[in-house]
């Protein structure tokens, strides 16, 4: 199987006159189709990880690639449309567009790459909701949708372009154990079903164990990688 | 682009009081600006109207010894070609006399014309209020301050004494109110043929004209002297004899562009700022935009066009606001009279412009907010929450 995700020397130092050096040295690969997490103290440096993988953040050093293609010198309209195609992000809070409806946000990927909405991309939508159990508030404005609502269209809406991989930054931080099941299900899902490949940053030692890969992150390095057996 | 438009609209619209707001003020802008500038070309038009409106623009006359143009036929005929911008044109004799009432005498100034020529200038029928216009030689109309000291009737006969001592009785068949206390009082208005032989000029002493661009008339007076043929003719138009006027009604104009511009910056400041308000407003959405994926310029756009549709409504608003101003004002600011105390001119051109100016202003005015927009990175909003 082929590195989806590769992260190579990279140190992430923050400020300028007063330097914070949060990343070490990090040497990582993801393959395709796996579901990995990654779990870590607060302030380990999880979340400055995953946003560099996710291009959203830039290395001090170091080299990134997705999909075997370096990105870290890419401009930033190359790394939009990177953004926009072969990766989902779902955030700790929903962030979902507050003015739109929960379909209107789920087909928002779509329409940033392709205005005009085609039938099937119409209706893939609605599976995705259905998927997700949203089919009944679609049409909803985010602000009139309960936390876990949110969270799951947010889910929804990071598969509308059919990415090749998903960062989750704590996608279930602030949900009950039962919706977290739920959302965890739904993730394992999409996983077995679109050969998505996931990468989630949790807390939550149980949802760890069921995944396929646990990569422990401290002060900035890689300080434990386990894999289950059956799936490598 | 579409999706920029998109979005920009549905942001409008969920913020419907603050849109309500901005559109409020910059149509309140605009309002203020048809408005002054409105009052001001009224203002000046009316001041024109009645300085120069019912005289003569472009004036030939002789610098000869006698003062008369001799040949005048061809000289009304060479002004009268000489450019597409003269309206009205008549020959005319002038000269002083004097009439005798009561125990008093009065100067006046005997004016002849062309009759119907000289009407087309200075109005006389419109103005007329006693009476009707002289039909035949010797007969003549004054003005009412006249006829009032002199105690003059319609069909009473007065007698002209002249410098030559010599005295000549008309017979007054109409009494006119031009508004001017200088021609009421001393005109007493004729054909040339009356005032010729009153006066014993042979010619006539000037060519006056009107022209359709009051403020071209100088320009208009030298195509005139350029084609006129006569010796010793000299032409001047109303500009230069009333350059104290000219320079009033320019600062005029001036401080009234003045007004406009600081309402025009006070509008442009207005929306950048709320524009700029409402980007940290939106930051959130616009880091989630961007980590989905759109691109700078489109999330730029985002605010341009809402700029764009803000100062459109805020337009249409202020075009409506400005001219129900326009309207209560001629309405309810009466004089006596019933005539406005100002009279408004209405200038379709110069009310589209305000509007344009205002569109205008108000992309400007979104272009420092869609520079926030294009730097903003979504990282920010993503750590932040
Ligand atoms: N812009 C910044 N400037 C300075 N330091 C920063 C900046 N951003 C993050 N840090 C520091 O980097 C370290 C790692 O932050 P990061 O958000 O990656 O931690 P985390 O592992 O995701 O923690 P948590 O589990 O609480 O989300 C923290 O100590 C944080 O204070
Ligand atoms: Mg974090």
């Amino acid at each position: 199987m082929g590195n989806i995700v590769e992260l190579k020397n990279i140190n992430k130092i923050f400020g300028e006159k007063i330097q914070t050096q949060v990343l070490f040295d990090i040497n990582i690969a993801f393959e395709e189709n796996t579901f990995n997490s990654i779990i870590g103290e607060s302030g380990s440096g999880k979340s400055t990880m995953l946003n560099i993988m996710g291009t959203l953040d830039k290395p001090t050093s170091g080299e990134v690639y997705i999909g075997g293609k370096r990105t870290d010198t890419l401009n930033k309209e190359d790394l939009a449309v990177l953004r926009n195609q072969i990766i989902g992000f779902i955030f700790q809070f929903h962030y979902l567009l507050p003015e739109f409806t929960a379909k209107e946000n789920v087909l928002m990927p779509y329409r940033i790459k392709n205005y005009k909405v085609p039938k099937e991309i119409d209706q893939w939508a609605d599976e995705l909701l259905n998927f997700v159990g949203l089919s009944k508030v679609a049409n909803n404005k985010a602000t009139n949708m309960s936390g876990g609502q949110q969270q799951r269209a947010a889910i929804a809406r990071a598969l509308i372009n059919k990415p090749r991989i998903i960062l989750a930054d704590e996608p279930t931080g602030n949900l009950d154990s039962e919706t977290t099941e739920n959302v965890y299900s739904i993730l394992r899902n999409i996983n077995a079903d679109f050969n998505t490949t996931f990468i989630i940053i949790t807390h939550d030692q149980r949802i760890a164990e069921k995944t396929d890969r646990i990569v422990e992150v401290k002060d900035g390095k890689i300080n434990l990688d386990v894999r289950k057996a059956e799936k490598y | 682009m579409r999706l920029a438009f998109s979005i920009a609209l549905r942001f409008l619209k969920s913020g419907k009081g603050q849109t309500i707001l901005i559109a409020l003020g910059i149509s309140v802008g605009v309002a203020v600006q048809i408005f002054i500038g409105s009052l001001i070309q009224g203002l000046q038009i009316s001041l024109i109207n009645t300085t120069i409106g019912s005289s003569s623009h472009i004036t030939i006359t002789s610098e000869n010894d006698s003062k008369t143009i001799k040949n005048w036929e061809r000289t009304m005929y060479e002004s009268a070609i000489s450019s597409p911008n003269i309206t009205y044109i008549s020959p005319s004799i002038d000269g002083p006399a004097s009439i005798n009432y009561d125990n008093e005498s009065a100067s006046v100034l005997i004016r002849g014309f062309l009759l119907e020529d000289g009407d087309k200038i200075y109005k006389f029928k419109d103005n007329l209020y006693e009476g009707r216009f002289p039909a035949k030689t010797g007969e003549a109309m004054i003005g009412k301050d006249l006829a009032i000291k002199s105690n003059t009737r319609v069909d009473d006969d007065i007698s002209l004494i002249t410098t030559s001592g010599r005295v000549y009785r008309i017979k007054i068949t109409g009494l006119f109110d031009l508004g001017v206390s200088s021609v009421n009082d001393s005109w007493i208005v004729t054909d040339l043929e009356t005032a010729g032989d009153i006066l014993s000029i042979d010619g006539i002493s000037s060519v006056e004209m009107q022209v359709d661009e009051v403020f071209a008339a100088d320009s208009i007076a030298k195509d005139v002297q350029y084609t006129v043929s006569g010796e010793d003719l000299k032409v001047d138009n109303w500009k230069d004899l009333n350059a104290s006027l000219l320079s009033g009604l320019n600062g005029q104009s001036v401080s009234s562009y003045m007004i406009q511009v600081f309402v025009l910056v006070s509008v442009l400041l207005g929306i950048s700022s709320v524009l700029a308000i409402s980007v940290v407003q939106r930051s959130k959405q616009i880091g989630i935009l961007k980590a989905m994926g759109i691109k700078d310029k489109d999330a730029s756009l985002i605010f341009v066009f809402q700029g764009l549709m803000l100062g459109v409504l805020g337009a249409i608003l202020g075009v409506g606001l400005g001219i129900g101003l326009l309207k209560m004002f001629t309405t309810f600011a009466l004089n006596p009279d019933g005539k406005p105390v100002v009279p408004i001119y209405l200038n379709g051109g110069f009310v589209g412009l305000s509007g344009l100016f205002a569109v205008l202003t108000s992309s400007i005015a979104s272009l420092i907010p869609a520079r926030i927009t294009s730097r903003l990175n979504p990282i920010e909003v993503i750590k932040n929450g």
